[in-house]
């Protein structure tokens, strides 16, 4: 059986004349390429043009904030354990009163950080996140010099409060509903 | 005769700009042209369009770090480039790149000279050019450079004997060597005088001559001297900043000179169709001439990087097989049929 009727079976036979003298063959690839000439290049110009993401694009994270602005991430550090590259580090820290506005429970992130030159954009954090506090983006993670710049903390990756990050994008039907599912142990 | 003189120099300084900028604008084509074939866009930074990057390149050359090897023979090193490049710009000497102008009741030729070997003078410079490609391999001490120079003296040899043949069946026809007259003989084309262009009275000539001058350019599918895929780059592994510069630079003179020849040897040279039914006055027609001289040389370069983006590089024994044992008795029996042709027309 084939796969594709493209597939030509291969003879072994001696070339005729007009074959040996390869002119009508060349003349035929001189028409492929001629016709390539005038088709449209695949290129996407680059600076100018980008070409679009996909909405459930898997770029640079993002800690979120609640409706109030505080920070929604407890330090649990699950999603930590679920990275499979260890990427992500994190210190806890206990909220202190007047702090309210802050961070949402009474325990967070003192520091929290990707390396990003370790994270394999897998998106198992935001998996296993209990607290939806830690989303991937449609953002690239910018190039730099040196090594030390792509640990991330928290300057980088909490949302500021003044430009919120969209992430509806990526919270797919699919999503909520196994967000919605109690039977799995951290949607408890 | 100071007179003469101020309008020759006139003339050969034309013709070396034209030269050099065509040869310039060569190179952006090429990439131009490639990027096309391969359904891409090509350089586009430089300028609208990037027509400024031959500019860039060119700075590039000049402002790259300059190394000689230590191990090579410094003075052919150097004498390599120089002999390619000279031997690249003196071809443009006997080509008629348009008909006379009429100034002032004087006649200007647009030709250099008009030498009555022109042909053999043309076949003279470009062996000597095999010297720049050769002394530049063999001074740079280097196994793939060597290599490279020796198949691009062996290639280039082998196919000026089949390249000769068929210029030979082609003087038996024009009854002269000077292409001032070659091009004189195919004047009007189609119209009210019937002079067809050469190339119709020797398909076969023409045909081994065109391959002939792809091998004699190293232009794919004859670029095996500078072959990327098994020797680094060839005869020119060694070199860097303006030297190289000057090879690849020689490659895209000797591409354009190359074109010119086809076109005055086969296709009409500055002679175009209806020429004589315009009813134009000479220094027009002469214009005209120019413009559709012009036109014949870059299609025959576009022609040349076609090739380049359609026929794979051929193994070197195909290379030596189809020169040897396939363009050689070709070209001899084209001269036989040539010269039945001839005879025969005698006796009708």
């Amino acid at each position: 059986m084939t796969l594709t009727n493209r597939s030509k079976v291969v003879v072994e036979k001696k070339m005729t004349f007009l074959e040996r003298m390869y002119l009508p063959a060349i003349l035929g690839g001189i028409m492929i390429t001629f016709r390539h000439f005038f088709k449209r290049a695949a290129t996407v110009r680059y600076p100018e043009k980008t070409r679009e993401f996909s909405k459930i694009y898997r770029g640079m994270h993002v800690l979120k904030r609640d409706e109030k602005g505080a920070e929604r991430c407890t330090a649990c550090g699950l999603c930590a354990v679920a990275c499979p590259a260890e990427a992500i580090t994190m210190t806890a820290g206990e909220r202190q009163k007047g702090e309210e506005h802050a961070y949402r429970e009474e325990k967070y992130a003192a520091t929290y950080e990707i390396n990003m030159l370790r994270c394999i954009f897998c998106g198992l954090c935001e998996e296993a996140c209990p607290k939806e506090a830690i989303f991937l983006t449609d953002r690239i993670v910018k190039t730099d010099y040196g090594r030390g710049e792509f640990v991330f903390g928290k300057d980088k990756l909490v949302e500021p409060l003044d430009n919120r990050v969209d992430v509806t994008g990526r919270q797919t039907p699919a999503v909520l509903e196994f967000k919605k599912n109690k039977v799995l142990s951290h949607n408890k | 005769m100071t007179e003469f003189l101020i309008y020759k120099a006139i003339l050969v300084v034309m013709v070396f700009v034209v030269t050099l900028l065509v040869a310039m604008y060569s190179t952006y084509a090429e990439r131009k042209v490639a990027a096309f074939f391969q359904d891409r866009v090509g350089p586009n930074r430089a300028g609208p369009f990037g027509i400024l990057q031959p500019l860039a390149d060119g700075v590039k050359f000049f402002m790259k770090e300059e190394i000689i090897p230590n191990v090579s023979n410094k003075f052919l090193f150097i004498a390599g480039p120089c002999i390619a490049m000279t031997t690249a710009l003196m071809t443009g000497v006997v080509i008629p790149w348009g008909d006379t102008l009429i100034i002032g009741g004087q006649e200007y030729s647009m030709q250099i000279a008009d030498l009555n070997i022109g042909i053999l003078y043309l076949f003279g410079v470009v062996s000597i050019g095999v010297y720049g490609i050769m002394i530049g391999g063999w001074a740079s001490n280097n196994k793939f450079s060597l290599l490279g120079a020796i198949r691009a003296s062996a290639q280039m040899i082998s196919y000026e004997i089949a390249m000769g043949l068929s210029i030979i069946a082609f003087v038996m026809m024009t009854g002269t060597l000077s292409l001032n007259e070659i091009s004189a003989q195919q004047a009007g084309g189609v119209g009210s005088e019937w002079h067809l262009w050469n190339v119709l009275y020797q398909p076969l000539g023409f045909l081994i001559f065109i391959i002939c001058a792809f091998a004699e350019c190293n232009r794919t599918p004859f670029d095996l001297p500078e072959c990327e895929t098994e020797l680094v780059g060839g005869y020119h592994t060694e070199y860097s900043s303006m030297k190289l510069g000057l090879y690849l630079f020689a490659e895209y003179i000797n591409m354009f000179i190359s074109s010119a020849i086809i076109s005055t040897l086969y296709f009409g040279g500055y002679n175009f169709p209806f020429m004589n039914d315009l009813g134009l006055d000479h220094n027009m027609i002469t214009i005209l001439g120019m413009v559709a001289f012009f036109a014949k040389i870059f299609f025959f370069i576009f022609f040349f990087m076609w090739i380049r983006w359609t026929i794979p590089r051929f193994r070197y024994d195909q290379l030596m097989n189809l020169g040897w044992k396939g363009l050689l008795p070709l070209a001899i029996f084209n001269i036989l049929i040539t010269g039945l042709v001839i005879v025969l027309k005698g006796y009708l």
